[in-house]
């Protein structure tokens, strides 16, 4: 954590960490409230034969809802509230250059499948955020595959996805 | 000494070449997940359970539990050599672990941290050996509000144990009792929360929530750090394991204390993380050199790792005797348990004695192979963190796509694997708990059906659950444990308040 240390005696801009606690909160108490709702209709009493369906998920939405407001309380009134900077931009931007990459990997994994796709996303992984050479990577990204490909489909008989497409069609697995 | 013979007879059923070769790679296979950044023994093992779909429930159980040992070994690596915790429970071994590592003793400290675990995992296996018989036999009588109670009690101590807000905790768990119960209702067959969507029927799988929350979320928090690696290269030497072997039995005390806290911890859920805190601070108060410790004393290092191993391995006695796991790794043995057809509980100890058995004498047996593997190969996986972390970081998250592919072969649950991943990074950063979570996930169904049950019994009276003295009991210290945070806080007012725990901020939330 020394980075931390260095960079905090500036004012880092960003939203500080209670009021995405607080949005947390309400996005809790939101589905507590859906919870309840949902439990209420499927019936939440008593049936003729017992329990209804609703019945214990109709509890669980009302300790949502509690413990939603309870923080809620806490992240907005309480005394220890945290106004720490959540993430500041420079954080922000490293954490959404995984997790953007990553969002049209598993979009690539439907077209594709699993094998084609992780290569290509080993591969621009190393090139785009790892600065390798093209040649290198993509020598990685083929081993890497070809291992899961051993494993899986030869030595542990387990298929894995093929998308789509299937490109890996002619290999007979 | 019926449970000497039982064990004999594991022995007989796991010693096949077959087995220990399983045995071997269990624990290389764990120690690397240990090692990696984003897979830990809970999502490590829900990764590679469908490996095992093919293999004999023993075998498999074997390998899996292995691969646990494996990364209960591998936290310690990290800790000592790069001063980041594998795990929540090896932040304890960086205090002690680490500046032994900075003062040229690394090769020392980490014998020590093995050593001191395999200890650890060693009294808690004897434990189990002789404990578990006798709680599955005992909890053989339970019926439905005996076993509702035992999970209500699993549950609150979450909250009475559990560190920071305890609306927190509660929100994380009902949670995932929440997502416990979408799907098709197990009693009437209804479709519960899943506003039309057929593809919502299968509900949330568990193991798709574990590898997402811990593996796509540990991966976003290190992204965001800007992980560079710098560490301390340790060789491992016999005559290095030698000497410290010479020094150890002098902490003996602190090892059977340390011992003692674990076991404890490690049966009661959530434990192995504040066993290993506690047993640092009681070491640390008793020792004599106690004003030393932090600065890379022995006796610092094996205080926490065998606490931590001993609560590691305990968490399997409620698994295994109740059928209620005591962590998200047991949680996940659990779930390949159910898959391979295995009802977890007091009656696996009457129908499937070979298979409880087996796995009994294959944590004996792991236990030294693991020692042996992790002391001999030391140096392999600290290299293995020299790899930059942007070939680690898409090869991880591969692999977690895969994992959760192969759950069900179903293509959407890699998009759930995110979405639980976005969740773990933002709970994991606003420190909600996310064990009590996966807990509620794995055990919403039966704690419901239990519920059901025991208020079907009693026709909707919630006074069933003190309709006798043991139900009660249960429910009772499940209720003080709930209202812990109010009770400790009227107890502060009456008496004078104690000196704050000294660890209270370094000890992580999980």
């Amino acid at each position: 954590m020394e980075h931390d240390e260095t960079s905090e005696g500036a004012a880092r801009p960003g939203i500080s960490t209670h009021l995405v606690e607080a949005a947390v909160a309400l996005l809790l108490l939101a589905i507590g409230l859906v919870v309840v709702f949902e439990a209420r209709k499927l019936g939440a009493g008593w049936t003729s034969d017992g329990p209804g369906a609703g019945y214990f998920p109709f509890f669980i939405g009302v300790i949502i809802t509690i413990s939603g407001a309870g923080i809620l309380y806490q992240s907005l009134l309480g005394r220890n509230r945290s106004t720490v900077v959540f993430v500041d931009p420079v954080q922000l931007k490293r954490v959404l250059s995984v997790l953007v990459p990553a969002t049209v990997y598993v979009l690539a994994i439907s077209v594709l499948g699993i094998y084609v796709a992780s290569a290509m996303y080993i591969a621009l992984f190393m090139v785009v955020l790892g600065k390798y050479a093209w040649t290198k990577s993509v020598l990685a990204a083929l081993a890497v595959n070809t291992l899961f490909f051993c494993m899986f489909e030869v030595w542990f008989k387990v298929p894995l996805f093929k998308g789509a497409l299937d490109p890996l069609r002619f290999l007979g697995y | 000494m019926e449970e000497i013979g039982a064990l004999m007879q594991g022995f007989s059923v796991i010693l096949t070449p077959m087995n220990i070769g399983l045995m071997f790679v269990g624990i290389i296979l764990g120690v690397l997940i240990g090692v990696l950044p984003g897979l830990g023994g809970a999502n490590g093992v829900a990764i590679l359970l469908p490996l095992t779909f093919t293999m004999s429930p023993t075998s498999a159980i074997i390998m899996l539990s292995c691969i646990y040992w494996g990364a209960l070994f591998g936290g310690a690596i990290t800790s000592i050599l790069f001063n980041i915790p594998g795990e929540p429970w090896s932040v304890a071994t960086t205090f002690d672990g680490y500046p032994m590592a900075q003062s040229g003793q690394a090769g020392a400290a980490l014998t020590t941290a093995f050593t001191s675990s395999f200890v650890g995992a060693f009294l808690a296996v004897v434990m189990i050996t002789f404990l578990a018989p006798l709680v599955a036999k005992f909890a053989l009588k339970f019926g439905s509000p005996e076993f509702f109670a035992v999970y209500l009690l699993t549950f609150c101590s979450f909250v009475g144990m559990g560190k920071g807000s305890p609306f927190k905790i509660l929100a994380s768990m009902a949670l995932g009792f929440a997502l416990a119960s979408v799907g098709m209702d197990t009693v009437t067959g209804q479709l519960r929360l899943t506003f039309g969507q057929p593809e919502l029927m299968r509900g949330f799988d568990f193991l798709i929530a574990v590898i997402g929350l811990f593996g796509i979320g540990e991966i976003l928090l290190s992204m965001e750090e800007g992980l560079k690696f710098s560490g301390k290269s340790a060789k491992i030497d016999p005559k290095v394991v030698w000497q410290t072997w010479k020094q150890l039995p002098k902490y003996w005390v602190t090892s059977i204390r340390s011992s003692l806290i674990g076991i404890w911890m490690g049966i009661t859920p959530g434990g192995a993380t504040p066993a290993s805190f506690m047993s640092y601070g009681l070491a640390k108060k008793m020792s004599k050199k106690g004003a030393r410790f932090g600065t890379g004393e022995m006796e610092g290092v094996v205080a926490p790792e065998t606490a931590a191993h001993a609560a590691g391995t305990s968490a399997l006695l409620p698994m295994l005797a109740l059928g209620i796991p005591g962590s998200p790794t047991a949680a996940v043995l659990l779930g390949g348990l159910l898959i391979w057809g295995l009802q977890p509980g007091p009656l696996l100890f009457v129908e499937q004695k070979d298979f409880v058995w087996g796995l009994i004498a294959s944590m004996y047996l792991g236990n030294i192979v693991g020692l042996i593997v992790v002391l001999s190969t030391v140096p392999l996986f600290a290299s293995i963190l020299r790899i930059p972390f942007s070939i680690i970081a898409p090869v991880i998250i591969v692999i977690c796509a895969i994992g959760a592919y192969t759950v069900h072969n179903a293509m959407l649950d890699i998009w759930f694997m995110l979405g639980f991943g976005v969740v773990g990074y933002l709970f994991k950063k606003l420190d909600f708990p996310l064990a009590p979570l996966v807990l509620a996930l794995v055990l919403g169904d039966k704690a419901e059906d239990s519920f059901r049950q025991a208020m079907l019994v009693s026709q909707g009276d919630v006074m069933v659950m003190f309709s006798n003295p043991l139900v009660g009991g249960i429910t009772t210290l499940a209720l003080v444990l709930l209202f812990w945070p109010l009770i400790s806080k009227a107890l502060a007012v009456i008496r004078k308040p104690k000196k704050p725990d000294e660890f209270a901020v370094e000890r992580p939330v999980d």
